[in-house]
């Protein structure tokens, strides 16, 4: 090699200042994940405190107490958690099988062409603003519903005790029905992505031994996303107990446990959300927060559940592969 | 383990060229003694050229059959008979159509959406792909085995019962489930774990397994794709060996890279290319077929001598 | 094979016409689900568009809102429209920046457990209910302060946090690896590839982000009861105060027996919907786009 003058270099050390950079954004950054610990760690606690005086006071009778009676101060909420669970489970029961056929449709049946623009229309359901929803629910639907919908479910299934009653546009019916409308753009999306990524193999591997499209789904692609199915409806399921805005434009907040479907009732999302306005005690303020830590708790752990079914169900395909 | 498996009632066979080893063949001539390919497969498969199907009625006719996907044509112009019990294989260089041609004979193209089959695809006298034909039952009698084992992720048991289940045949599952599994020399490596799943099986057991799904529906025919190029060569053996067996009772079709395996398994073999049109649209042609020994001895076609000599593909 | 019992192909069986039979029913079905839920979705709109538009005036954007629907006195959202606008601003302020930072954390810095612990409390985040949420900021920043239009922004921005941090993280994870290692073999340290090669790269999933972010925002409810719940009728646009918003006036007009309350109710519910409908698709359609962009670099 011929001897050249060597180009104007910096000398090798001394380059720290870069280093700091790379410090400082690895600094940054990880305050942005501390930020989010302590919010989840703040969120809890301070929830916690706010109900302090109520878990105080009436423990885990709060859970098995009826009254919710400001003037006495006395606070229960079992006919909330049983509000919850009604309207929710109701929901599910309609949702997830109408979303797993909706999953199946836009994975298998629809042609290719209206596949993308049919599967943005689920999902821009669930991008309707849940208060939107009440409105509609409240105005429109409710006395659609109650005209043409309950006389008839009244008249042929009435036999049924609790689906027995007078139609009315606000309660347990039409609770279930919005949170329906909310639970399905979530379960159908995630089913829809599960049954895309089912191998072509297997599904080939049904279709050869002579089975028909729908035997290949039955046997085949829902056994083999079922975890992941599990933990779409559990999401559905956190979604639907979390919702306060529309459930309690609907549902007529009572007091007490209706007799029938039809009849009025409450949840706690929705008991948080309708007594905003002002609470007229300490007490009942705490016990709103009460509710909220309920909420807190039952969304964990729905949530957590979920996420634990999903990475199971995750490493196994991968796995298996 | 070349012992043919005679259940009873089965009719006495016909002769079969003798595919063990090289003894049977004529010296060849001292030029050509150790140099040409050709004569190797050849002797790999048996070394004469006796046509295999005599005696053996035609269980597929393809006339003038082109498989076309959105208007682009795979393949064009196929003329072939395929015969009962023997084993027929579908060689030639990628992109000559070959699979596309084996699934046209299960309907399995029939999901993809834009394939088109034109010409007449012939099965037992029917037309297959005729108005009122069940793609469903056609899918019974003609099964398929693919190139990568795709076993159920169920138990081994339940992969072999599932074709059973799905078309009532559930009279003494167990007895049909042992039987299909014993067929696919299966049955001793896991009768003892037949809870376990399909997927914990090495990969040539795999494959076994899925040929047992298969054979449990009591197909006629078996379809194969490359059933054992994603296998090592001792499960490829094993393969190779069931197949060999299996052709007792049921017509086999095998598409297959490997000239060496169609030499050893193949009793008619039938050579595709790609043919290029002036446009420069490709699509694959059947260029030659016959008895396997013949194909590779003596060749009609230029292209086959090519192919089969290495000199492309 | 035996010859003797041949069955033609023809006319098969009956079982195998009554699985054909059955299989088109449950496709059916499928079908009808789909479309049913396609109708529920043209149903609100509409009804929200026929109720709405009636309402939709001039006065609309240029009236406050007015208590009892008094003639002459508002009648408007103009204070609805600009609280929300101006809390919502105060929320993406707050999370995009903290939900960018995280997900460069995430996908640049973090050891794989960690990013995982991330991954998942910000989906346990994004399953808690708004509603708990705002009685979450209500005891920290309003007890003893008062509503303001800042716990509002705050509130919101938890709600928008884990959507923007997750599809952040998913764009930059798109962003193939050979991009990085260019960045760094030419002498750029971490941070440099990270701001200059990377985020540019990223930065269409990051706006797309943004956008879906904005319209989560900007129709939630619950997170406002109890941060800015009860608000002056008039246009306000010191932070520090409570403002008016578009969700609460649907909200309470869909409670109120007024019929002026409902009209305006529906059509402020018109002008949310429309806007965050054609926030999530224009979203969701740039999202698409973007990945497919990202992944042409591949």
């Amino acid at each position: 090699m011929a001897t050249e003058t060597p180009t104007q270099r910096l000398p090798l050390s001394g380059h720290r200042r870069t280093r700091y950079g790379d410090l400082a954004l690895r600094g940054i950054t990880g305050l942005a994940a501390v930020v989010l610990g302590l919010l989840m760690v703040a969120l809890v606690y301070e929830v916690a405190r706010e109900a302090w005086p109520s878990i105080q006071e009436f423990g885990a009778s709060f859970l098995t107490g009826t009254e919710w009676n400001a003037v006495t101060d006395v606070y229960g909420a079992r006919d909330l958690i049983w509000g919850t669970l009604i309207t929710s489970l109701g929901a599910l029961l309609i949702a997830v099988p109408m979303s797993i056929a909706i999953g199946v449709f836009l994975s298998e049946l629809a042609p290719r062409a209206i596949r993308t623009p049919v599967t943005m229309l689920v999902e821009l359901l669930a991008a309707i603003p849940s208060v939107v929803l009440g409105l509609w629910g409240i105005l429109v639907m409710g006395p659609f519903v109650a005209q043409h919908i309950e006389p008839f479910i009244i008249d042929h299934f009435g036999w049924i005790p609790f689906l027995d009653g007078y139609p009315s546009n606000q309660g347990l019916f039409m609770a279930i029905l919005v949170l329906t409308i909310m639970v399905v753009p979530i379960v159908a999306s995630v089913s829809r992505e599960l049954f895309t990524n089912v191998p072509s193999d297997l599904k080939q591997g049904s279709l050869a031994l002579g089975a028909t499209r729908w035997e290949m789904v039955r046997s085949v692609m829902i056994p083999q996303v079922g975890g992941g199915l599990v933990a779409a409806v559990m999401l559905g399921f956190g979604r639907a107990i979390g919702e306060a805005i529309a459930v309690t434009q609907v549902i007529g907040g009572s007091n007490s446990r209706p007799d029938s479907i039809w009849g009025p009732a409450d949840t706690m999302a929705s008991r948080i959300a309708a007594q905003y306005a002002g609470t007229a005690t300490h007490l009942q303020r705490a016990s709103l927060a009460y509710l909220a830590v309920l909420l807190l708790a039952f969304s964990l752990i729905v949530n957590l559940t979920a996420q634990l079914i999903a990475g199971r169900m995750q490493r196994r395909m991968r796995g298996a592969a | 383990m070349s012992e043919t498996i005679r259940p009873e009632g089965t009719p006495p066979m016909t002769d079969q060229p003798d595919q063990t080893a090289a003894g049977n063949s004529p010296d060849p001539p001292p030029e050509v003694a150790s140099a040409r390919p050709t004569t190797q497969l050849g002797e790999l498969a048996g070394g004469h050229d006796d046509d295999p199907t005599v005696g053996h009625p035609t269980v597929f006719e393809l006339e003038n059959v082109s498989v076309s996907y959105s208007g682009m044509v795979a393949i064009r112009d196929v003329d072939m008979d395929i015969h009962c019990n023997l084993v027929t294989a579908f060689i030639g260089p990628s992109g000559c159509g070959k699979t596309t041609l084996l699934r046209s004979l299960n309907r399995l193209n029939d999901l993809i959406p834009g394939a088109a089959v034109e010409g007449r695809v012939s099965y037992r006298s029917e037309d297959l792909y005729g108005a009122d034909i069940d793609a469903v039952e056609v899918r019974r009698r003609i099964g398929m085995v693919f190139q990568r084992p795709n076993p159920f992720p169920k138990s081994i048991y339940d992969n072999v019962a599932y074709g059973l289940r799905l078309h009532g045949m559930k009279d003494d599952l167990d007895g049909r489930v042992e039987r299909a599994l014993r067929h696919a020399v299966l049955w001793d490596e896991v009768k003892d774990r037949l809870k376990a799943s399909g997927l914990s099986l090495s990969g040539g057991q795999q494959q076994r397994l899925c040929i047992a799904r298969a054979l449990a529906i009591e197909p006629d025919v078996i379809l194969m794709d490359e059933p054992a190029s994603a296998l090592d060569p001792i499960s490829t053996q094993s393969i190779e060996d069931l197949v060999e067996q299996l052709k007792a009772e049921y017509s086999i079709i095998i598409v297959t890279h490997n000239m060496q395996q169609a030499a050893r398994v193949a009793d008619v073999t039938a050579f595709f290319s790609v043919d290029v049109a002036e446009d420069g649209s490709r699509s694959g042609v059947l260029v030659e077929q016959g008895p396997t020994s013949k194909l590779f001895i003596r060749p009609s076609d230029p292209r086959t001598e090519a192919y089969v000599t290495g000199r492309f593909g | 094979m035996s010859t003797a019992s041949y069955q033609p192909l023809a006319g098969s069986s009956g079982r195998a016409a009554r699985r054909r039979r059955w299989g088109k029913v449950m496709e059916g079905l499928a079908t009808l689900a789909a479309i049913v839920a396609i109708a529920v979705l043209a149903i609100v709109i509409i009804s929200v568009a026929k109720k709405g538009l009636p309402a939709l005036n001039v006065d609309l954007f240029t009236q406050v809102t007015s208590t009892f629907g008094i003639p002459g006195q508002g009648g408007g959202i103009k204070n609805a429209i600009i609280g929300t606008v101006i809390m919502t601003a105060i929320a993406t302020a707050i999370s995009v920046p903290l939900g960018v930072l995280l997900a460069i954390f995430s996908s640049e810095f973090a050891p794989a457990r960690l990013a995982l612990i991330i991954r998942i409390t910000l989906n346990v985040l994004a399953g808690v209910p708004t509603i708990v949420i705002g009685v979450f900021v209500f005891g920290l920043l309003v007890v003893g302060n008062g509503y303001s239009a800042y716990a509002a922004g705050v509130a919101l921005s938890i709600v928008q946090l884990p959507v923007v941090a997750r599809s952040t993280e998913e764009v930059l994870l798109l962003v193939p690896h050979s991009l990085r290692e260019a960045g760094m073999a030419l002498g750029a340290s971490r941070a440099r590839t990270v701001l200059t090669v990377i985020l540019p790269t990223a930065v269409g999933g990051i706006v797309t982000a943004t956008i879906v972010a904005v319209a989560r925002a900007a129709g939630e409810t619950a997170p406002l009861l109890f941060t800015t719940g009860i608000f002056a009728n008039a246009v306000v646009t010191d932070p520090t105060k409570p403002m008016a918003s578009i969700p609460l006036v649907i909200f309470q007009g869909s409670e109120s027996p007024s019929a002026h309350d409902q009209e305006v109710a529906w059509a402020a519910a018109l002008v949310l919907l429309v806007g965050v409908l054609i926030g999530s698709s224009v979203g969701r359609l740039l999202s698409l786009r973007s990945r497919r962009r990202i992944e042409q670099t591949r």
